[in-house]
């Protein structure tokens, strides 16, 4: 007997073809191994040496590498240099270079890649340096064996914090002319596309020299100016991490998000003109000082998220960091009442508090500080002013009373401290002090690490004994996730280390 | 002749008349000191004993409100005084001798209403630098052109009456004519016109506070309110909301109030 061919039959047939396939595409998604970060900007050059813009560094991180690497911590990791010897005058420095480090592009990474790479950012062959980092390198010289190359660094003078901007000085290959448009580094996620306005996208570069990393097969960075549109980007899936996000904004995240807080490096400083009467007078400075109730403002303006300070260095750089000083002036009225009566100002006095208009945070510290100012009888006004007017007639010019802002941290403490010192061009302070630019200049030549933490936190209790400023917090960094992402890593610079971010929810298939 | 008061003079009024209380008492009493804040108070909603609730520093945003009337009528009424000074006077130039003087007059009105007026206030203010000196400059600015037309085009109208061309005979002076003879005529639109540009001027104050360009912080505007409550919609809606509400309910009556006049004074109906 014939058997009859059934439609049901078929219809059953289809129905598990329909079932499989759902079962295979959730399958697939769940198993793409990528994880999208928000960032406000786009990249303004994709070549390592010819940006500047810090939101080009914190994506590029993850592509290029310098012979040292920051670690979490603000210590220094060996990268692309394997180990290194600085000689007893701290004039020259000799790099092993790690073996069997590619570029993405295949070719090993030489000595002369090396070189090449940091003669082109000193403006070897054209004159005109790229980095402002490297005037003390005399020459850079390339020696051993194909198999244990070495890169040896000859300076002119003793630079202690040539080793921490070599981790800026990314490692590019020789005569490569295309990083502008298809970048070639060592790091751990390879470049794949940029589109202007929209995204950069990394995926995992399989010769990475550190075992077993990265744990992610792509990265995308979207890029979303608005903040109130990356919020919602994170709310509704689109995107995975939000750095930098409004600690007024976290209560608005649902259950399925954590957030990491870490000191951001930065010193938010009020300035007081020391040249003008009456911040020429110690006694005015140490009255404000004590006048202005840090604790109230960090919780008001940072909603608790913020480290108090007491100098002009954030605990961030724990190495370098000099404790206790955040409450030398303790928040006492009639403290600074009487320190301003003896300074000739029983009844106070008026001041302009100048503000960037673009930093919502600094025009909020401000209306707090206007108002703690008031119950000492220091009647302060507010002169809301553009940013590039903040810079030109305040930060070059000199020319305010008070003004507030945000001094970002670096992984050394040179670029930080040598603000104060009086020949520095920018020091907008007024400040002068022959004690502090001699711990200065002492410590910049100074090559160990020990001896110059000694000398710079001498420095930073210089600063504060002598008011020097108002040293209000280092505003903490914000970070959203998702909870299924995880092992994200936060440093005291302006990074998004992607190489140990994995997903939590892989292996359900 | 029987007079009709119209609903929108009503309500524009009685809006404007709230306002108006508003702003006198704001003098003398607030229910809480404008620019103190408490942290323990930041965010609390609408109700006892803050009003309208509290914002990010626990100001009290009612009284806040209530001090920004002050703002927005301060800048409100001075630009549109300048403004219609400055109208008044070069339309009746215009109007009253006409020829090349009139033309250009007439092309510089022109211009400056070929711009959107915020943009060109924002334009002044960028210039200049932002306070509220500046701000009431530029809406001067902005607002003159108005007046100017409606000036200009009443002289045309009224230099060919007969009365005008008595009192010139006679010898009576130019200034004399335009400003005894001429002027009280045209007093009911320019009224009308006056109140509408109030509206205008409260939008576009509001607009550049928001902008940042404005009043300065810490000194309440509701504009400048806008612009810090944005950062809070959904924590703290009611911030947004009570600043919003207001400035609607300010420009609704000076707007109902400019039509219900219009009807009023109308000599054509």
């Amino acid at each position: 007997m014939k058997r009859r061919f059934s439609p049901y039959y078929l219809l059953f047939l289809v129905g598990i073809i329909l079932i499989a396939a759902v079962f295979l595409k959730g399958g697939k998604e769940e198993r793409e191994n990528k994880v999208v970060v928000v960032v406000p900007q786009d990249p303004d050059y994709l070549d390592p040496h010819l940006a500047a813009a810090a939101g080009t560094y914190e994506m590029m991180f993850n592509v290029y590498e310098g012979l040292l690497k920051p670690a979490p911590d603000g210590s220094l990791l060996p990268a692309l240099a394997e180990r290194y010897s600085v000689s007893e005058d701290g004039l020259t420095y000799t790099f092993s270079l790690r073996p069997g480090v590619k570029f993405h592009n295949g070719k090993p990474v030489t000595a002369a890649d090396v070189k090449y790479s940091l003669e082109r950012l000193m403006g070897t062959a054209t004159g005109q340096p790229l980095s402002p980092f490297f005037t003390k390198v005399q020459a850079v010289e390339t020696a051993g064996t194909p198999g244990a190359q070495k890169v040896i660094l000859r300076l002119k003078a003793p630079d202690a914090a040539l080793l921490s901007n070599l981790t800026t000085a990314m490692i590019i290959p020789e005569d490569y002319q295309e990083l502008n448009t298809r970048p070639v580094g060592t790091g751990p996620f390879r470049f794949v596309e940029y589109r202007p306005g929209q995204w950069v996208v990394l995926e995992k570069f399989a010769d990475y020299w550190q075992e077993g990393l990265p744990l992610l097969d792509k990265v995308e960075f979207r890029i979303i100016p608005d903040r109130e549109a990356a919020l919602i980007a994170l709310k509704n899936g689109t995107v995975d991490i939000y750095p930098r996000i409004e600690p007024g904004r976290i209560t608005e995240l649902s259950e399925e998000f954590y957030t990491l807080q870490e000191k951001q490096n930065l010193v938010q400083v009020l300035a007081l003109n020391l040249k003008r009467a009456p911040f020429n007078d110690l006694r005015v400075r140490q009255a404000i000082n004590y006048a202005i109730d840090k604790d109230e403002l960090i919780e008001l303006a940072a909603f608790g998220f913020g480290t108090k300070l007491g100098s002009g260095f954030s605990p961030a750089m724990v190495e370098f960091y000099e404790t206790g000083l955040e409450d030398l002036y303790p928040h006492n009225i009639e403290k600074a009442r009487q320190l301003l009566a003896e300074a000739g100002y029983p009844q106070g006095f008026r001041a302009v508090l100048s503000v960037p208009s673009n930093y919502a945070f600094h025009v909020d510290t401000a209306q707090i500080i206007v108002e703690q100012l008031k119950k000492v009888g220091i009647e302060a006004g507010i002169e809301l002013v553009e940013w590039a007017v903040w810079l030109q007639r305040i930060y070059q010019g000199r020319d305010y009373e008070m003004t507030i802002t945000g001094l970002s941290g670096k992984l050394d403490p040179l670029p930080v401290l040598i603000r104060y010192t009086s020949d520095y061009a920018n020091n907008f302070f007024n400040y002068e002090n022959a004690e502090y630019d001699r711990l200065n200049q002492l410590a910049a030549a100074e090559s160990d690490r020990g001896k110059r933490a000694v000398l710079y936190k001498k420095a930073q209790r210089l600063l504060a004994e002598e008011a020097a400023a108002v040293f209000l917090m280092d505003p903490h960094y914000l970070v959203a996730l998702k909870k299924t992402i995880a092992g994200y890593r936060l440093y005291p610079i302006y990074v998004q280390d992607m190489s140990t971010v994995y997903l939590t929810n892989r292996g359900t298939r | 002749m029987k007079t009709k008061v119209s609903l929108s003079l009503v309500i524009g009024a009685a809006l404007v008349g709230c306002f108006l209380l508003m702003l006198v008492v704001s003098f003398f009493y607030t229910p809480f000191a404008v620019n103190e804040m408490r942290s323990a108070e930041r965010f609390l909603p609408p109700g006892r004993p803050y009003l309208l609730g509290t914002d990010n520093f626990g100001r009290d945003i009612f009284s806040r409100i209530m001090k920004g009337t002050q703002t927005a009528f301060f800048v409100g009424t001075l630009s549109v005084l300048f403004g219609m000074a400055l109208g008044i006077s070069l339309g009746a130039l215009g109007g009253y001798f006409g020829g090349w003087t009139d033309r250009i007059l007439t092309q510089l009105g022109t211009t400056i209403q070929a711009f959107p007026g915020v943009l060109f206030a924002l334009m002044i203010v960028a210039v200049w630098g932002p306070g509220t000196f500046n701000t009431i400059v530029a809406l001067s600015i902005t607002a003159f052109p108005g007046f100017m037309r409606i000036t200009r085009s009443g002289f045309i109208q009224i230099k060919e009456y007969s009365f005008v061309e008595a009192a010139q005979t006679i010898g009576v002076s130019p200034l004399k004519i335009m400003l005894r003879h001429i002027l009280p005529n045209l007093l009911p639109s320019l009224l009308v016109a006056a109140s509408n540009g109030f509206a205008g001027a409260l939008l576009a104050e509001a607009g550049l506070s928001y902008l940042g360009l404005g009043v300065q912080p810490p000194e309440p505007s509701w504009g400048r309110m806008l612009n810090e409550a944005q950062g809070y919609l959904l924590r703290a809606p009611w911030y947004s909301l009570a600043p919003g509400i207001v400035l609607v309910l300010a420009v609704l009556g000076f707007n109902l109030l400019s039509d219900g006049l219009r009807d009023l004074l109308d000599p054509k109906q």
